[in-house]
């Protein structure tokens, strides 16, 4: 029971973090057609943004100390910046581009924004203590729940409540939505494209600032390549999901997260190296029984 | 007055040249139909209009304002609504929900909430299976139906000219005339100044009002619609007698 309930747990942890990164991928690309490839690097620029820019092992922590009532806001708010400027500097320049073009362009600012950070902090991974109090473990039903696995959970749970309720409930997700649906014909009635697209950038960012808040606390290092993994996971959570279908970028991170863990399980040791491959391998059957991804986003039409 | 002003536009694709300089004015509250055969370039010409196509040449203008290259969202809030060929509706918004996306762009004037919501209450008035069915998907709806909502939402946004890309397409010629009726009945209640695009003269011919005959890329004929639609230089230059 006990052993169960904590599968079930690491499950919905890891299934919330993909879940996540899926929906801040998906956000864009319902209304651009842009695989964002720079959102891994978002997600690591808003731990080191906590950081004092130093090569040293140690973290000099600096923003991080912050009481988390401060500390939370800031992170999001520095993903949503990061992610709204590489929207201004570099992605409106691409907008009339292929999405293939677009896709390389979001690789290339990944690079810019890695190397900016291996520039000031190098690529030592370093120790960082943040919102230490959440990883005391606490006892449900005999499982032992790190606190923080808890709070990941209740927190995507409610990021996806409140994004639900600001997509369906107010004037500003009413034209994303119908932005994401067809972009020319929205703007045909006045909605202004600009405005749509860097208000996805912002929640997009803000959501790898959440990310980078959960990674950074559950393994206590800050890394430049932290958001790597994390990314690719997400990204094909949103190609099986259905590209540009929120819901199914949803359904499938956490579908994705359950694979992992439970594999992770059932798997005979010597072959847990190797999970990667059976969870990639699970990939491959899903896209073969359903190509067009669990939910096809409705009226995937051409972005002007 | 003329609210809508073409010189010598043109629009290409590539090398392909779609629209070679056309030239017209629209007075205000006129009606005029734009015919002309498959390929003739009416679909390029509203798409210039509505600055979806920006025109590789020449200039239009819109109640004294120059549009030419401006984006479609600002050319629709100065009024004119473009309601594009194959019915665009949201399909995964409900009918209410695509009704008001349009009325976004009043959102900085004082008391616009209350304007949208007599503005909803008109469209339904004027259309009232869409409040039947106003929390269903848009999706879901049928051809003429669909019209019919894409209609209203372009009104949603109080126009002063519609241009509306062939309405007829794919509907039964009863629900056509259902759509006609409800169009020309608007016409007349808000002075709206219209736009049509129609493969055939035949609607033309039926409303009234001023034709336009498009083909090759340029306006080969333009007066009454049903002088027009009745004479044989009509039907010479609709399918190119006498050219080759």
């Amino acid at each position: 029971m006990g052993s169960l309930l904590q599968v079930v747990f690491d499950a919905l942890a890891l299934g919330s973090l993909y879940a996540l990164a899926a929906l801040g991928i998906a956000l864009i690309f319902g209304v651009m057609r842009l695989v964002n490839f720079a959102h891994g690097d978002v997600i690591a620029f808003c731990v080191f943004a906590l950081l004092w820019p130093s090569t040293d092992a140690v973290a000099v922590v600096f923003a991080g100390n912050l009481p988390w009532f401060l500390l939370i806001p800031l992170v999001l708010a520095v993903g949503a910046a990061l992610s709204v400027l590489s929207e201004l500097v570099v992605f409106r320049r691409f907008r009339r581009a292929n999405p293939a073009t677009m896709m390389i362009a979001s690789f290339a600012l990944g690079f810019v924004i890695r190397y900016f950070l291996l520039m000031l902090y190098s690529s030592r991974p370093k120790s960082i203590s943040l919102l230490p109090a959440l990883s005391q473990p606490i006892e449900i039903f005999g499982a032992r729940i790190p606190l923080l696995q808890l709070i990941t959970i209740l927190v995507t749970i409610a990021v996806l409540f409140g994004l639900t309720a600001f997509l369906r409930r107010t004037r500003f997700g009413l034209e994303m939505r119908a932005a994401a649906e067809n972009f020319t014909m929205a703007r045909m009635l006045g909605v202004r494209a600009n405005r749509v697209i860097m208000g996805a950038f912002a929640l997009s960012g803000a959501l790898a600032g959440a990310i980078a808040l959960i990674l950074g606390s559950q393994t206590g290092t800050a890394n430049i390549t932290m958001g790597a993994n994390v990314m690719l996971m997400a990204f094909i959570a949103t190609v099986i999901g259905g590209m540009g279908s929120l819901a199914g970028a949803v359904i499938a991170g956490f579908l994705l997260g359950s694979i992992a863990t439970v594999m992770q399980v059932i798997l005979p040791p010597d072959a847990r190296a190797f999970r990667d491959a059976f969870v990639y391998g699970a990939v491959i059957l899903v896209l073969i029984f359903r190509p067009q991804g669990l939910l096809s986003a409705r009226g995937a039409k051409e972005r002007v | 007055m003329s609210l809508l002003t073409l010189s010598n536009v043109s629009v290409r694709y590539g090398r392909l040249t779609a629209v070679r300089g056309v030239s017209f004015s629209l007075a205000e509250g006129e009606v005029l139909f734009i015919t002309g055969p498959n390929g003739a370039g009416k679909s390029s010409l509203l798409r210039a209009i509505a600055g979806v196509t920006p025109p590789a040449g020449g200039r239009i203008d819109f109640e004294g304002h120059d549009i030419t290259g401006r984006a479609p969202e600002d050319i629709a809030r100065l009024g004119l609504s473009m309601v594009p060929e194959g019915r665009d509706v949201f399909g995964g918004l409900t009918i209410e929900e695509n009704l008001l996306v349009g009325t976004g762009m009043h959102a900085a004037e004082r008391g616009w909430r209350a304007r949208a919501a007599s503005e909803l209450e008109a469209v339904y008035a004027t259309f009232p299976i869409l409040k039947d069915r106003r929390h269903a998907q848009a999706g879901l709806l049928s051809g003429g139906q669909q019209q019919m909502l894409v209609i209203g939402r372009a009104l949603m946004t109080n126009p002063r000219l519609v241009a509306i890309d062939e309405p007829s397409l794919g509907l039964a010629p009863n629900i056509t005339d259902q759509v006609y009726e409800r169009l020309i009945a608007l016409r007349a209640e808000r002075k709206l100044t219209l736009l049509i695009v129609e493969q055939s003269s035949t609607r033309a011919m039926l409303v009234g009002g001023r034709m336009m005959l498009m083909r090759g890329g340029e306006i080969l004929l333009d007066g009454d619609a049903r002088a027009l639609g009745q004479s044989e230089a009509m039907q010479a230059a609709y399918f190119g007698y006498g050219e080759h």
